[in-house]
């Protein structure tokens, strides 16, 4: 009896959510319906002004409110207390700075900075080259691809359980990392316990998806490299190794280092990962996941914030110069 | 020398990046295979046992999806939720984005160049400089003294601010990916139209939008796979209320408080990964174009 109640309240839930999103969804469609067939009813001195507001004031009212007064607000509230009742100057910055445990979790974040981006990029680009080699990439891309469709909660289930070991000695690893120490002579751990080790692996799971990313924007940027360039290498007898080396890296150099910041930046906030493996735990935290415990976990918005501002700060040089590369690049075509 | 490319092709390149994909492929493999396991069998050997010890079944998939446990729903329920949250948090922002990129891109107006850049640059904004003031919005509106500016309108613990949220996030990449297409449609075809006595709106509908389909489908791939993927704003403006938690709120709460029963976590795991990868799979070609269009989201 209960089960049929349950499933029932289950059922009218389901349908009221429904309702509820087919409404959202109509209600939308129905102001802008509205706005449209309204504006083109008006005559061209109201459109004048109109247009502005249609066209153009939702978007920039939704990016005022959304990112640019809280990145105000936020830099605010990390120079007062814990509730943001009363100023205390840099006070929560001298915090991020001399605990112990942001300290290593600013260690971290380093570590994952400089491992990942190189490790996403080195593979992506070997993939890349061995690809563009191929008379038939499709499938070998499609499978290095395809993590980045999978969300890193997803990624950190499929990682957690190829780490995963089993603590009784008497039962088969279940986890493929395990078994494959035991095959190789090892003794398995419990991996995700053991700093810094742990970390490294945290990385390996960002590397599995990012590489995806590398391999496809370096992939592009070979094939744009001129047939008649890789042509003149091969009559000058320039081998594999040589031309990649002397050839086709130089020629891709700018997209490389796009590819490396781009990758930085996700390493710098990567969050759902340490969320989902370890929850910061034995010593894996990073700032994204500390400034998240801080605010919405220790209830403490002036370390948050302080925490969120020493991110912006990290990612800052990082979009600028990709902004540049950008700007740069696009004025180069005109 | 007919194709430069082809005459290059080795075999042992080949041979080496097949190796590469069979690796990078196997972790979910094993997921995959877990998930049809039963639950003696997943903790007493190792999934790669299969191959020659078959024993497959569905109770896994059916447990996790319709069974509940106390207070917590079946994971049914978090798959509406993310539906419920992805659909709107995609059409929403697309909407938006696509009228601002046709006003800064065809708009006369002094500084649409400063705006656009500026738009671009908000990326340098990390999600994480939002959450707080954002969330203090949401719950408790904007007063300055005792005057308020916006009410708080009562909408914590419902879909809206996760919505919203998104929408704001999403917009400056939306904005900077359709204002590239947007700005480069034939200048004679929108003045042609604006010569005959078509205003702003009128070209927007009949002309613009139905030749932006393909930027616009890219977009939503890439906001429909951000959204569906997301945990981070689900979870702080979710407010932590079950009714309105998707799948990766729910499947990273299972990891940290039933981390041993796999049977549950790799079916779950699965459920949640099978609509982005199909989406991807089937839509591929336009997600690597936005890819290579602008950079990854902010």
């Amino acid at each position: 009896m209960i089960e049929i109640a349950a499933r029932q309240s289950q059922l009218e839930q389901a349908i009221s959510k429904l309702t509820g999103l087919g409404l959202t969804i109509a209600i939308f469609a129905l102001l802008v319906f509205i706005a449209f067939s309204f504006s083109e009813r008006t005559g061209e001195k109201v459109q004048r002004y109109l247009k502005y507001l249609i066209f153009l004031f939702p978007a920039i009212a939704f990016l005022f409110i959304g990112l640019v007064a809280p990145a105000f607000r936020t830099i605010y509230l990390s120079f007062k207390d814990a509730r943001g009742d009363s100023f205390i100057g840099w006070e929560n910055y001298h915090w991020a700075f001399t605990q112990p445990e942001i300290l290593e979790v600013l260690k971290n974040t380093g570590i994952w900075m400089i491992v990942a981006p190189i490790a996403s990029t080195g593979f992506g680009l070997t993939i890349a080259v061995l690809t563009d080699r191929m008379r038939r990439p499709g499938l070998v891309k499609s499978l290095i691809f395809m993590p980045m469709a999978i969300s890193f909660v997803g990624a950190g289930i499929i990682w957690k359980f190829v780490y995963q070991f089993q603590p009784n000695e008497k039962s088969p690893e279940i986890g493929l990392l395990s078994q494959i120490a035991e095959w190789l002579g090892f003794i398995p751990s419990n991996w995700l316990l053991v700093t810094p080790f742990n970390t490294l692996l945290l990385i390996v799971v960002f590397v599995w998806i990012q590489t995806g990313f590398a391999m496809v924007v370096l992939s592009a940027a070979i094939k744009a490299i001129p047939d008649e360039i890789l042509e003149a290498s091969m009559l000058d007898g320039a081998g594999g190794w040589k031309r990649l080396s002397r050839v086709t890296v130089p020629m891709i150099r700018g997209t490389v280092i796009v590819v490396l910041s781009t990758i930085t930046i996700g390493a710098l906030k990567v969050f759902d990962i340490i969320r989902t493996m370890t929850g910061g735990n034995f010593k894996t935290s990073v700032i994204a996941n500390e400034m998240y415990n801080q605010s919405f976990r220790a209830l403490n918005y002036g370390t948050g914030s302080a925490l969120a501002v020493i991110l912006f700060f990290g990612i800052l040089p990082l979009v600028v110069y990709n902004v540049w590369h950008l700007k740069r690049e696009q004025s180069d075509r005109i | 020398m007919k194709n430069v490319r082809t005459h290059l092709s080795s075999p042992w390149a080949s041979f080496a990046a097949i190796v590469l994909a069979l690796i990078w492929t196997i972790p979910t493999l094993g997921l995959f295979v877990t998930s049809f396991r039963p639950s003696k069998g997943i903790n007493t050997s190792g999934w790669w046992t299969v191959f020659t010890n078959p024993e497959f079944t569905f109770t896994n998939y059916s447990r996790v999806l319709f069974e509940g446990r106390g207070a917590t729903p079946p994971l049914s329920q978090y798959f509406l939720n993310t539906f419920a949250i992805v659909i709107p948090s995609t059409i929403i922002p697309i909407t938006i984005a696509i009228f601002a990129a046709y006003a800064i891109a065809w708009f006369d107006f002094k500084g649409r160049n400063i705006l656009f850049f500026l738009i671009f640059a908000l990326q340098v904004i990390p999600l994480q400089m939002s959450l707080i003031p954002l969330l203090q919005l949401f719950s408790g509106g904007l007063h300055i003294g005792t005057v308020t500016i916006i009410p708080s309108f009562g909408i914590t613990g419902t879909f809206i601010p996760i919505w919203i949220a998104h929408t704001m996030f999403g917009l400056p990449l939306a904005i900077f990916l359709l204002h590239n297409f947007i700005a480069q449609l034939p200048r004679e075809l929108i003045e042609a139209a604006r010569v005959d006595g078509a205003d702003h709106f009128k070209v927007f509908r009949q002309i613009v939008l139905p030749l932006s389909i393909p930027a616009i489908a890219s977009f939503a791939i890439f906001q429909f796979l951000w959204t569906w993927n997301d945990l981070l704003v689900a979870l702080t403006f979710g407010g932590g209320k079950r009714e309105i938690a998707p799948l990766m709120v729910r499947l990273a709460e299972m990891t940290g408080t039933r981390g041993g029963d796999w049977e549950l976590l790799t079916a779950g795991a699965f459920v949640a990964i099978i609509v982005p990868v199909a989406v991807f799979f089937a839509l591929q070609r336009y997600f690597v174009r936005g890819l290579l269009a602008g950079s990854v989201k902010g």
